[in-house]
């Protein structure tokens, strides 16, 4: 079942990555990092096993620890937990206050004093009894959809989000360079702010209030405006946004082929997450979809003449990486060789749930990508280097 | 390879146009120096090489203008971009992308040049450059001078045939500064690369360059070579200065010429006594206004301090300059005098400005504080702060909101409400005659934001007035009324510091000089002994005439006409 590098030897768990100096260091696809973290929260939407979903987060832990640099956006894992652990409690809260009722089986845990509401707001109830059960089922729902964000997070931490972007079909580009200089140009306009708040206690101006604020604002955005304009004629200097060979009729037939495509594939991916639609709306609709957006990105990409300086190259090891999250995820909308039943385990009556083996093999089978990945490259940064805090130079706003 | 055929440009919003019936061809491989005051279409001439003028900034230019035999009128910038590269003033307005190497890739990128010969290119410019060891480092933990020069290797891999450098020197310090002027005369001389090159501060590199444009201010250009041209600008480097005082001819362009041609000068300047190279104090100032002792800042989260226990004494009347490069700590030195700044140790006692007066008077309360009414701008309110110490901060532009002169001096008076001195307006007019009221305070020149701003700082008025890269993007004539400023504020008894990297202004401006490395101050005494001592901070006629200390062309030809005087 797993699949075994043809050249090299996986290595031994936790043996720190790049230690077999027969795998090159280099940096994954991006789009393999995605398809796997995608693949994976797809398959625990279909998972209500607190169990199982205990299991994706242990593997993706074990995966962003092998496979994780040491690069700023590297580090935000962390923060994608704490989200995580306050959407279960936020979800817990809301079915304590919100309760609804308790049944003779339930197992009492407590009671919130009871808040009447006006007779025709009767269909809410705030407050009395909490059951076990309703915590537990609150808590694991919760756990469902924490564990899908932590496997976005997940993407986020292994994939370089600027490279990730770079991946954007040729008629996107000019999107991804509008994400990409957003990103770049926000921690200029947080040091603006701080520059222009501390200059305003110089004129022993108000620093709270509304007038304050216009004297933060208005200096602000001047600077940025000016800044951006000197941005966009730099980047035209450079060649950005070169003409190619659109014509109006092609540029039409692009965007409704998008729109068409867009709506076909959201149509597809409800369809198939949600049990009760008709059949015709989970596959065929998402197929359609997706052939109707490549067929406009194609299109639309025609135009662009453009080229990427060091693409990412798409390998055995991305493949490999790929095809672990895309095979877990089949294995669980499969069905096959276990009880569909347990991966939804019932709390009525509460009881311990089961581990069933294919599931869980799945799951396991996703977590190989932390050793079929090539180990990341070093920290950027070369060590020997002292890195001084490089103090940008408040420049002059001349034009 | 660049040719102007009576090219005019005329903007919407003015009455005359910038540039009138430009004429002039720019031969392949030559470093073309465009000299000019601010305002005169410096900017415009440059940005009309490569189309931006008028397709980004709109305008109209007449006339033609042809680049390698391309025509501006049909071709936007970006279809020159093969043809022209362009590189302007701050390095990070330009950056797109966020590590070295995609950056020096951008370009080619665009250009959809093939990926292996991106790849070469970009190995090729990381050496041409010297960016080796940078390359996968973050821009913007960048110093400037690297900054400017990733900027430079970025439009040097698309291989453009001539490059356009609006200023690409006036962000940086002196050594930043050579490292960049460096790296451009290699690319004159070993790729023949046409560069056209504007700057203020003329003393660092006329005498690399083999054509001057000139544009006098009224439309025209005069094109020729710079020994020629330089005979009769008005604006020009020392050592030009000096050698016209001198009457030497060729005209010297360099140091070393200079040195060369100097000697009869030197042998003849030998016995005369030096003039002053700065006004006399007068005699009412040189009490101390401020005391600094161990004044340390040491930021949140960073392991150095960015100034170490320095110890700063300023005397009334005095104007002093503080120097050091970028990142040494100077900024931070300033605003933790003035008080806004953080600092984490030390004290400052600021004496209020006329309060020697008002006790003989008596008709002004000394204040809590120690027997002389000192007190620590860090710990009164900010108001009481600005009465004590004024600052400039490094973007003047910081502290303007409102949509008026006349509205922000009026917002001034408001906020300083000191009742016996002069409303804001009168300080204005009298550092810079002429502003009208109802400008905006963005449409202003750089030297007039300065003083609005200062003007704006002096409405509290504080005995101690701190300008924080005052000099920045000011050419000689505005550099020359900031000195006419500032001596007169220290005229006044204030006591007058001046951070910044330009050492001919501080030859000019400053009593005394204060050297800074590492958050520590190295350096402080006399302007002339720190200055002429330093290979770096030596202005140009200390190098000139050294071991004479003249640091001045006013002092040499004061001498001079005192000489000339006595023989008659």
């Amino acid at each position: 079942m797993r699949r075994r590098h043809p050249t090299a030897r996986p290595p031994a768990l936790g043996v720190l990555p790049g230690a077999d100096e027969r795998r090159l260091p280099r940096t994954l696809h991006p789009l393999a990092w995605w398809v796997w973290a995608l693949a994976l929260a797809t398959a625990v939407s279909r998972t209500n096993n607190p169990l199982l979903l205990f299991l994706v987060l242990a593997v993706l832990g074990y995966v962003i620890g092998m496979r994780r640099t040491e690069a700023p956006w590297a580090r935000g894992f962390k923060y994608y937990l704490y989200l995580a652990l306050t959407v279960v409690a936020i979800r817990v809260l809301f079915r304590a206050v919100f309760a609804t009722g308790i049944t003779p089986h339930d197992h009492f845990l407590f009671s919130l004093p009871h808040i009447p509401t006006p007779d025709w707001y009767a269909g809410i109830q705030l407050g009395g009894p909490v059951s076990l059960e309703a915590v537990l089922s609150a808590a694991i729902d919760g756990l469902r959809l924490a564990c899908m964000l932590c496997c976005i997070g997940a993407a986020n931490t292994l994939a370089n989000p600027k490279r990730a972007l770079r991946v954007l079909p040729g008629a996107l580009y000019e999107l991804g360079v509008a994400v990409t200089v957003s990103i770049s140009v926000a921690p200029q306009l947080v040091q603006s702010v701080q520059r222009v708040h501390r200059a305003r206690r110089l004129r022993a101006g108000r620093t709270k209030g509304l007038r304050a604020l216009r004297g933060v604002v208005v200096p602000v955005l001047e600077d940025a405006l000016e800044r951006s304009l000197r941005l966009a004629a730099a980047m035209d200097s450079r060649g950005y946004g070169r003409a190619g060979s659109a014509t109006k009729a092609s540029r039409r037939l692009t965007g409704a082929l998008m729109l068409l495509g867009m709506c076909g594939l959201c149509a597809g991916a409800y369809g198939l997450l949600d049990a009760s639609t008709p059949a015709f709306l989970g596959l065929p609709a998402l197929a359609a979809g997706a052939v109707l957006c490549v067929a406009g990105l194609r299109l639309g990409g025609r135009r662009v003449t453009r080229t990427a300086y060091r693409p990412d190259p798409w390998r055995f090891e991305e493949w490999a990486v790929a095809a672990c999250g895309v095979l877990s995820a089949v294995l669980l909308f499969a069905g096959a060789g276990f009880d569909a039943a347990e991966l939804n385990p019932s709390l009525y009556p509460l009881s311990w749930p089961s581990l069933p083996l294919v599931p869980t093999a799945a799951i396991l089978l996703a977590g190989a990508a932390g050793f079929l990945a090539p180990p990341p490259l070093p920290t950027t940064a070369p060590q020997a280097a002292p890195r001084v805090p490089a103090r940008r130079p408040e420049k002059a706003t001349a034009k | 390879m660049i040719t102007f055929d009576h090219v005019s440009v005329q903007y919407d919003d003015t009455v005359e146009p910038v540039l009138t019936d430009v004429d002039l061809t720019v031969e392949e491989g030559e470093l073309c120096l465009v000299v000019g005051h601010t305002g005169v279409g410096k900017s415009t001439l440059l940005g009309a090489v490569n189309g931006l003028v008028p397709h980004f900034t709109g305008g109209t230019l007449y006339g033609t203008v042809a680049v390698d035999g391309r025509d501006t009128a049909g071709h936007p910038p970006r279809e020159l971009a093969d043809v022209v590269g362009v590189v302007g003033q701050d390095p990070l307005d330009g950056f797109v992308t966020d590590t070295v190497e995609e950056e020096l890739a951008y370009a080619m990128e665009q250009l959809a040049v093939p990926p292996a010969t991106m790849r070469k290119r970009v190995e090729e410019t990381l050496d041409l450059l010297g960016l080796a060891d940078l390359r996968h480092r973050a821009l913007h933990e960048l110093s400037g001078g690297q900054q400017q020069r990733v900027a430079i290797g970025s439009v040097l891999t698309a291989h453009p045939r001539v490059l356009v450098l609006d200023e690409p020197t006036s962000a940086l310090d002196p050594t930043a500064a050579e490292e960049v002027l460096a790296a451009i005369t290699r690319l004159v001389h070993d790729l023949g690369v046409t560069v056209l090159l504007a700057e203020h501060r003329l003393e660092r590199v006329v005498q690399y360059a083999d054509r001057v444009l000139h544009l006098p201010g009224d439309g025209r250009v005069v094109s020729g070579p710079p020994a020629e041209i330089f005979r009769t600008t008005t604006i020009a480097p020392p050592v030009v200065e000096l050698g016209r005082r001198a009457d030497w001819t060729p005209l010297p362009l360099s140091v070393r010429d200079a040195r060369r041609a100097a000697a009869p000068l030197r042998t003849r300047l030998a016995g005369a006594p030096v003039p002053a190279a700065r006004p006399p104090a007068p005699a009412a100032g040189r009490t101390r206004l401020l005391d600094a002792r161990g004044v340390s800042v040491r930021y949140r989260g960073q392991a150095l301090p960015a100034v170490r226990e320095a110890d700063v004494e300023l005397r009334g009347g005095e104007t002093t300059a503080l120097m050091g490069r970028n990142g040494s700590g100077k900024s931070s030195l300033l605003w933790a005098l003035q008080g806004s700044g953080t600092r984490t140790g030390g004290t400052v006692r600021v004496v209020p400005f006329g309060a020697d007066s008002g006790r003989e008077r008596g008709s002004r309360d000394p204040g809590p504080g120690k027997e002389d009414g000192s007190r620590d701008p860090g710990a009164v309110a900010a108001t009481e702060a600005r009465r004590l110490v004024g600052l400039v901060p490094q973007t003047p532009t910081d502290l303007l909101y409102l949509e008026s002169v006349r509205q922000e001096l009026d917002q001034a008076d408001a906020e300083s409400a000191h009742p016996d001195g002069p409303g804001a307006r009168a300080i204005l007019d009298r550092l810079a005659p002429g502003i009208d009221g109802a400008t905006h305070p963005r449409d202003l020149s750089e030297g007039q934001k300065l003083a609005l701003v200062l003007a704006i700082q002096l409405s509290a008025a504080p005995g101690v007035v701190l300008l924080d890269e005052p000099t920045r993007g000011l050419d000689y004539r505005a550099k020359a009324q900031l000195t006419a400023i500032l001596d007169e504020l220290a005229a006044e008894g204030r006591a007058v510091v001046v951070s910044t990297h330009d050492v001919e202004f501080v030859a000019r401006t400053a009593d005394r000089v204060v050297v800074m490395a590492e958050g520590e101050i190295v350096a402080d005494g006399p302007a002339a002994e720190v200055v002429v001592a330093s290979p770096v901070f030596a202005p140009q006629v200390a190098k000139v005439l050294a071991p004479l200390p003249y640091l001045t062309v006013e002092q040499v030809s004061a001498a001079l006409t005192t000489a000339e005087a006595g023989a008659r």
